[in-house]
């Protein structure tokens, strides 16, 4: 365990220097930059504002520079908010789409879980396919459809909601709902998929002769090695779900990190984009991690490998 | 029964949520209706705080309330009134402007607002080694280009002097006619310099001067809190020189998307929106029509020429183009804001100023001026290309005049959009032939937007230049006297409108909703509206 542990976090160190290294090329390729605006600049105020922000100094120089503030733990300041630097927008930000995303995972998961259990189970049947339609619709129907739905039904006409915020308990509801429904919907499509598999095996079988109870053989038996396919994409998934979805934040009015993730790259804001992009790797990381060792606990085999 | 039991514990929860949802709030409206509290949409997270180095009117918007000018502008009138400086004296030769500093004017910290705090904001902005991108507003005073371009190096030659505590003297480099209208942007308002100094040196951009709990301001509020992407909001600053003189005791500013504001407005969350959906604005129109407020702006759309670039170097052509150009159907049936159609360059009454000069919706004329180019029926006319920034209004704006000229001239025009940033950088390039453009005036005066036709603006991309113009613009600066000046203008504009390197298309209008409790917003030409002058009143 601990020696995947260290091996992860050591092949973590060659994955985020290609990441910043790409995000930095691709960055400084795009035409534009973080000063160009309606009205443009002089050529002398562009170039000092350049020169505070060392960008006057040959590429290398740059792209060392910021790896070697990298190491010291320094994001810089956005060059679009000047007195807000890019650890305390993440700091600030990051808690909102982290408790956004949680609530989406826990709907997700409880969503997913039973509906591709219980489709897989009703195998051609028309329980299957009604569940799995709606699992086809959550993932065909873009957050901006469903979240303004949701919005107008239950905030706006039924005036159970608030239709924007983060203040009071009940604003996580539509939001979560909303995040969480598109994930539901792949999540139950790969429930499914792995309980099918599952239920052809010899042991359910056997279990079955045995004389065990059905629920006794799907809760039992069959769910722990059905979710396994689940578990490997809760990895990716959560990371995507806690960075913020610019989406959801925006329809929603959240104040989370996802907005910052687009608006950085339109406006050039060099820094914010390097520090979401790596916030956002770091993220990917630790969650393939944590997935690794929860298939391990799932999978006795997985241990000795 | 584990499954059913997660289930039930699920729907437990989620009933419990919405038990929570349902308790009867109070909307931020009637909070705000009963405690003096505005909520404000403005649209988008302003980039600063600092006025030195913000840009938009966001900004602007949000710093009106914490910071003020020697002067201010007339909520109703834009006349301009009085603000750190309770009078002023001007010189017969409109070259000297004596401020008398009214006594009670303070910073937030109770400190006394002073001439040098002036001296020191001017020095600051004017420092190259900021870069302020607007510092360029301050070049009317006598030496303020030179010292901000590095020629210059001491700042006492600057044309600004503390006479003594209570007094401050600028000198101008020439007179300028609407000098004390440029004391209201926020280019010209002060900084509080022992705050300043205290987060780093004064040309420091990366400061955290503008934070919460570090601002010193000197209007009539003071800010309490911002939060990124929620809320930034102030409170009444007890140490304002006249806190009695207004009602409004607090105001929350929201940086809220454009459709989710108007879900917020319509749920009783917001006073005032900071514009509408195109696809809201009929049914405002049907249904709510007190609410929904137009008011023209100091602002043009046009498309820009690259008069470079193969038969736009014809001026007949450039005019055909812009003869052809339906605008009534265009702004009627197409943006439905009440935005005016653009026959002048000029937006109407800017600075009292109303272009003569007018080019006619004619497209036999139009055709006739084709033919006259080489290209009758559009025969022979080169392919070429209309870039716009990427946006829907843009793209339906492009495809209308697209179908216009292929219709009335029978030239074909390829579209093609590019992220904003990519825009500019083309743009930049002189890589187009046709380019969306918009301005909007940064003070109430026709020279802000005539002087973009000079050859060495660094905002004419067209190649277009004329010596006859440049000299009359050159005219319009030293002219004194108002009518004269307009008579000026009148003849630069004619030139503009007979040469044609830029096609106006319509002029801008703001459009809010506003709840029936606002009292005291005015409509604004340079959408400029004091919260002084905001009132609250319970709609019951």
């Amino acid at each position: 365990m601990f020696n995947l542990i260290a091996r992860r976090l050591l092949q973590a160190i060659p994955t985020l220097w290609v990441v910043a290294t790409a995000t930095f090329v691709l960055l400084r390729l795009a035409p534009g930059g973080p000063f160009d605006d309606e009205k443009p600049l002089t050529d002398e105020i562009k170039a000092q504002i350049e020169a505070h922000y060392g960008l006057d100094l040959p590429l290398y120089q740059q792209y060392f520079d910021f790896l070697g503030n990298l190491l010291s733990g320094d994001l810089g300041p956005s060059y679009k908010y000047p007195g807000w630097d890019v650890q305390e927008i993440i700091a600030q930000s990051f808690p909102v789409s982290l408790e956004l995303g949680l609530w989406g995972l826990l709907i997700a998961i409880s969503v997913g879980i039973p509906i591709g259990t219980i489709a897989a189970i009703r195998h051609n049947t028309k329980t299957e396919t009604g569940l799995m339609g709606f699992a086809m619709l959550g993932i065909c129907l873009p957050s901006f459809v469903v979240g303004p739905i949701l919005l107008l039904v239950f905030a706006l006409n039924l005036n159970w909601f608030n239709p924007l915020g983060w203040s009071y308990a009940a604003d996580r509801v539509l939001p979560a709902i909303t995040l969480g429904l598109l994930y539901a919907a792949y999540i139950a499509r790969l429930a499914r998929s792995g309980m099918l598999d599952v239920l052809r095996n010899d042991y359910i079988r056997t279990a079955r002769a045995k004389g065990l109870s059905e629920r006794v053989v799907i809760m039992r038996h069959a769910l722990r090695t059905a979710l396994y396919p689940v578990v490997s994409y809760l990895g990716p998934a959560a990371a995507g779900l806690i960075s913020g979805s610019f989406v959801v934040e925006t329809i929603f009015f959240i104040p989370g990190l996802g907005p910052f993730f687009v608006n950085a790259a339109l406006n050039r804001d060099y820094s914010m984009v390097m520090g979401t992009v790596l916030f956002y790797a770091v993220l990917i990381i630790l969650f393939n991690l944590i997935v690794d060792i929860v298939q391990m606990w799932m999978n006795p085999r997985a241990r000795h490998e | 029964m584990p499954r059913l039991s997660f289930i039930s514990t699920f729907c437990l929860s989620a009933l419990l949520l919405i038990l929570a949802g349902c308790a009867k709030k109070t909307t931020n409206v009637e909070h705000g209706n009963a405690n003096q509290e505005l909520y404000i949409g403005i649209g988008a997270e302003p980039a600063t705080l600092d006025p030195h180095l913000s840009t938009g009117l966001t900004e602007y918007s949000v710093m009106m309330a914490f910071l003020e000018g020697l002067a201010t502008l007339d909520a109703k009138t834009m006349e301009v009134r009085p603000g750190v400086a309770q009078s002023w004296d001007i010189s017969d030769d409109g070259l000297i402007y004596t401020f008398h500093f009214d006594p009670q004017a303070k910073w937030s910290n109770g400190d006394r607002v002073t001439p040098e705090d002036f001296l020191f904001s001017f020095e600051r902005i004017l420092t190259p080694l900021l870069g302020a991108p607007y510092a360029y507003m301050l070049y009317p005073i006598k030496n303020a280009e030179a010292f901000h371009t590095g020629e210059l190096k001491d700042f006492s030659a600057v044309g600004a002097t503390a006479i003594d505590e209570w007094t401050l003297q600028i000198e101008l480099e020439q007179a300028t006619p609407y000098f004390l209208s440029l004391l209201a942007h926020n280019t010209y308002f002060p900084v509080h310099p022992p705050t300043i100094l205290k987060h780093g040196a004064m040309t420091e951009r990366i400061s955290k001067w503008t934070k919460a709990g570090n601002y010193v301001g000197n209007g009539p509020f003071q800010l309490e809190s911002w939060k990124l992407n929620s809320e930034i909001y102030v409170t009444k600053n007890p140490h304002y020189r006249a806190p009695e003189s207004f009602t409004l005791n607090a105001i929350h500013f929201l940086p809220i998307d454009l459709e989710t504001e108007e879900r917020a407005f319509r749920s009783g969350h917001l006073h005032i929106s900071s514009s509408v959906p195109i696809h809201r604005i009929d049914w405002y129109r049907d249904n709510r029509p007190n609410t929904i407020h137009f008011a023209t702006s100091l602002g043009v759309y046009y498309y820009m020429l690259n008069t470079a670039n193969g038969p736009l170097s014809d001026p007949r052509v450039r005019k055909a183009l812009a003869y052809s150009i339906n605008r009534e159907e265009l702004t009627e049936h197409v943006l439905k804001a009440g935005q005016q159609p653009a026959y002048h360059f000029t937006p109407p009454n800017a600075g009292g100023y109303n272009a003569e000069a007018r080019f006619p919706y004619d497209p036999e004329l139009a055709r006739q001026l084709l033919a006259e180019a080489g290209f009758p029926d559009g025969k022979g006319f080169p392919a070429f290309e209309l870039l716009y920034n990427t946006s829907e209004s843009h793209r339906t704006i492009a495809v209308t005049i697209q179908q216009m000229w292929k219709k009335e001239l029978g030239i074909d025009i390829e579209l093609h959009n590019q992220e904003w940033k990519a825009y500019l950088s083309t743009r930049q390039a002189g890589d187009f032939d046709i380019l969306r453009a918009a301005w909007f005036g940064d003070y109430d005066d026709p020279n802000t937007f005539l002087s973009l036709g000079e050859t060495n603006n660094g905002n004419n991309h067209t190649n277009w230049s004329s010596a006859e113009y440049d000299a009359l613009m050159k005219q319009a600066a030293v002219t004194l006297e108002p009518e004269a000046r307009k008579d000026v203008f009148q003849k630069a504009e004619a030139i503009l409108i007979d040469e044609m390197p830029f096609i106006p298309i319509y002029f801008y209008v703001t459009a809010r909703l506003i709840d029936d409790s606002v009292q005291g917003w005015y409509p604004s030409i340079l959408d400029h509206h004091p919260y002084q002058a905001i009132k609250l009143m319970d709609n019951e």
